[in-house]
Formats: C-alpha cells, structure tokens, sequence
C-alpha cells in the first residue's frame, strides 16, 4: 500500500513553500504586519452556510470548542485594537467541506487595509496575483452586469418567483422553494462560472441578500447592494472580501437573521460572538478585507485538476 | 432499500432516479463561499445506457438501487432468451435481447461475463474485455504481407465483425478488446 505518501509530488512541494514566502515577502514589502491568531475557540461563525468543526477542550472540566472557518473574528478584534494594516496566513477548518476544490482543514490567506475601500483592495489583490503569475489578464465586473449578460436577468430586481423558476430549470426541483441567495449562488455557479474568462475576474456588487459582513448601500436605481467582491482564478473562486461592516447593531441583527436561518435548516444554533460585537461597539477602523485560498491558488498556478495534488495530505490521506 | 445521502455517493454506487437505476460516474461537491452547498452529479441509466447529469442540494438523498453484478457464465440462446448461470448455485437466468444488448456478438457459450441484476431480473451484460473467436469470413490473407499497415474486415465465430490484419485466414483465432472492438493479435491459446 501505497497510502502514506503525500497527494503531491516533490515539485509541488517546493513550489508550495516558495508561494507561502513570496505572500509574506508581498505583505512584508507594504508595511502589513503578519499576525497569528488563534485557530481554536469558544465560539465561531453563525453563517447559515458554513459549519464550524466542534471539539471538547478539557481545562477545568470540559467545554465546547470550535475550530475558526476564518481568522476574521480575531483580525477585526486586533484591527479594533489598533493594530493597523494586518494579514493572516494560516488554516481554516470547515465542517463537511471535501471534494475536489474542498478540503475540510485548508490554508488561507486573509488581509485587512484600514482606510481603503474594496476597490482598492481589489486593485492589490491584482498586483499580489500579478506577481505570482505573470502576464494574467484581469477582468472586473459588477454581479449585476454578469447576470445580465448570461441570464437576462436583473439579480437585484427579479422577483423570487421567476429566481425560483430559472434555478428549478438549471438545478433541479429541489429550488423550487429555496431562497433568493440560494437561487442566486446556483445560477451563479452553474451558468455564469463556467463562461468567466480565463485569468483573474473581480466580481462586485453583490446582491444585498448576499452582503454577509460587507455594508450595503442603495445605488443610483434603487438597488439595494453590498459591498462585497468576489475573485475568480480561471473559473475557480478564490477570495471573497467586503468594505467590512462597521456598525455593530446592523451586525448584531445579521447574526439574528442568520440564527434564525439555521434553526429553520434544522442546523445547531451558534452562540454570538460577544467579544467581536464588543470590539465593534469600541470601533472598527474603516476597512476592506479579503480572504483567498492559498491552495486553490496552488491549483491554478500548477493547473492541478484537484486539492489532492496540490496538499501534502488532503482529508482522504489524512 | 436504503437509501444513501450526496456525501456518499461514490462512483459505482447503484441509486433509483426517476424510476430507473442508474450507476453513479462522477459526483462533484460544489459550494460557493458564504453560499449553499450542492452536489452535481453524473449518472449513467442502467436501462437506456444514456448519460445524464442532475444537480442535487447537499444532504438529498436518493434509495438504493436493487442491483447486483454477478458473474455468470453464458449457456445457450433458445430463440427468445439468452440463459445465463450462476456457477455457484446453478441458478439460471433468461436474458432479453434488450438486456443482452451489444454483449451478444462477443458471446460463445460456456464464455464467462458479468449479468447485471435488477430486481432480480438481467439488466445488462458486460463480456469479459477480451475474447479469443475464429474468423468465419474474410478476404484469403496475403502471405508475407505481416509489416505494412492496411486491414481487411473479418467476420468472427460470433457474428462480430471486426478490422483484421492482411495476413489473417478464415480458421485463424485472434483476440480482441470487447470495449473497443479493435484487434489485440493472434490468440496464444487454443
């Protein structure tokens, strides 16, 4: 048996450990401090798509503990200290995510820049993939424009019985009830991914139903829309940022409506993180963030068909 | 049955989609971020053959299909059925041209192959990859003629026909690829 070997060859190897500094030597070169936060917690996301892998972390007699989906808790409690300029290169975890772009433990790179909106920070996310891979081409689009020009459809506007109608046409039945973000990430995903362009494209403006930590604002039609971006590596989404919410009573009810969301799925209700909620009451620096997968990244750049031939030991070598 | 959620779906696995059993080839895990997981899948129709792809929220479930490959060993056609037995039990199974499909023109009797069973009925027959039959019919061979390419049309014991080498005769036995139909050479036994 053959099974103790690493997914990767030796090459991938190296090139793995000469990405991972070229990402710090990237931040280090722009004054951004390298912070390591903690992986392992008291609590975690609410997020009625994302589940935090739960363990029991003996101290004094038993308690829960979550391993983080994202550092971004602790980084904006760091940002709200004052920490200024900061970025983050270690591992997530997210329960029940394993396939060919998911791993349940993975590597992830987030940063925050005080003061920038997410135009901005999505003109250096450009330059950090520039560097890695010469010559890509970079596209920018509004989510709306894309809708537009594949489906016809306004995003923004269209009512959820005709969402629910094309995404019962290109998924299946099973839509026929399902929410407008839910419609919204299936069209997304089956119809418009696959006919991005090849090289980096910025998507932005997302729907309001899908503003997630982002704030929203209402555009010159009336539109309700979020200031949250997403990147795509040759149709594969690498990173997803935000101009990041700073009011922590607007936080306080997404946290609600996501709670509420999870108890409709039938899912575990995840307790409120009161600290990040404090950190935003003392005052978060307008910022931008934006986290990108480090290995999907690695994929691209070797033009890996799977996360197993990019990671020393994906979940099924594990 | 029971019945088996999208994280178990692995390729192979037999499940009931509309009515029909179908054989699971690939199952891809899709999420976006902040978004729903789903599962696309691609499936192959046990009965019609035919390919089709289905997308599924993560955590549907679809029931177990009744399906059993076993190997069994080809006896006789009576006209209407093909019978098949299982060299365990001696159990006997009638297949129907429809189930027999392409598999008959490699068949000779007493041969080995894999009957496919649905509800304990045969669903399908796969042929063992490679068969060795005589050539029944086909163009007298032109001695010497073994090193340049060119190939003739050559009828075999089963009722296949397939491209052959110049050189070959009727009487002579090759062996050849079920799957692809294509030559492999001379067969070494017989």
């Amino acid at each position: 048996m053959n099974d103790w070997q690493p997914g990767t060859t030796l090459d991938s190897l190296r090139q793995r450990g000469r990405i991972l500094s070229e990402l710090r030597s990237f931040f280090q070169q722009r004054n951004v401090l390298e912070v390591d936060v903690p992986v392992l917690a008291t609590t975690s996301v609410t997020d009625r798509n994302i589940d935090s892998i739960a363990t029991l972390v003996g101290s004094c007699g038993e308690s829960a503990g979550f391993l983080q989906t994202s550092p971004e808790y602790f980084m904006k409690r760091l940002l709200a200290a004052g920490s200024g300029d900061i970025f983050c290169l270690g591992k997530a975890f997210r329960h029940g995510e394993a396939g060919i772009r998911h791993n349940p433990e993975f590597t992830l790179l987030e940063w925050y820049r005080c003061g920038w909106d997410e135009h901005q920070l999505m003109a250096e996310l450009g330059e950090l993939i520039s560097e890695l891979i010469p010559a890509v081409s970079i596209e920018k689009h509004r989510y709306a424009d894309l809708f537009i020009e594949h489906l016809e459809l306004d995003p923004h506007q269209a009512d959820l019985a005709s969402l629910q109608e094309i995404a019962v046409k290109h998924g299946s039945d099973a839509w026929s009830n399902e929410s407008r973000a839910n419609c919204l990430d299936l069209l997304f995903s089956l119809v418009i991914e696959p006919r991005l362009a090849d090289g980096l494209v910025l998507v932005y403006d997302y729907p309001a139903c899908q503003a997630a930590l982002s704030r929203c604002y209402v555009d010159s039609q009336e539109r309700s829309v979020s200031r949250r971006f997403e990147a795509f590596l040759n149709r594969v989404e690498l990173a997803n940022g935000y101009f990041e919410l700073t009011d922590g009573q607007e936080q306080l009810n997404r946290f609600y409506m996501d709670q509420q969301a999870r108890k409709i799925a039938g899912k575990p209700l995840m307790a409120i993180d009161q600290n990040l909620l404090a950190a935003l009451e003392s005052g978060l620096p307008e910022c931008s963030g934006v986290a990108l997968g480090v290995d999907r990244l690695l994929m691209q750049i070797e033009g890996a068909a799977c996360l197993d031939k990019v990671m020393p030991f994906s979940w099924g070598r594990c | 049955m029971a019945n088996f959620s999208t994280n178990e779906f692995r390729p192979g696995l037999k499940v009931m989609l509309d009515g029909d059993p179908c054989s699971i080839l690939e199952n891809d895990y899709v999420k976006p971020g902040k978004g729903q997981a789903f599962n696309r899948v691609k499936l192959r129709n046990l009965k019609t053959a035919r390919v089709l792809e289905k997308t599924f929220k993560s955590g549907e479930t679809l029931e177990a299909a009744d399906v059993m490959d076993t190997e069994m060993q080809y006896l006789y056609n009576d006209g209407d059925f093909w019978c098949f037995m299982e060299p365990d039990t001696f159990e006997q199974h009638q297949a129907t041209e429809n189930a027999v499909g392409d598999a008959l023109q490699w068949l000779s009797e007493q041969d080995m192959c894999v009957v496919t069973l649905y509800n304990g009925a045969p669903l399908s027959v796969t042929p063992p990859n490679h068969v060795e039959l005589a050539i029944v019919e086909t163009d007298p061979g032109l001695r010497g003629d073994t090193a340049q390419g060119g190939n003739k049309p050559a009828k075999l014991s089963t009722g296949a026909v397939v491209k052959v080498p110049l050189f070959l005769d009727e009487g002579d036995v090759i062996r050849v690829d079920t799957r692809t139909g294509e030559y492999q050479g001379r067969a070494t036994t017989k």
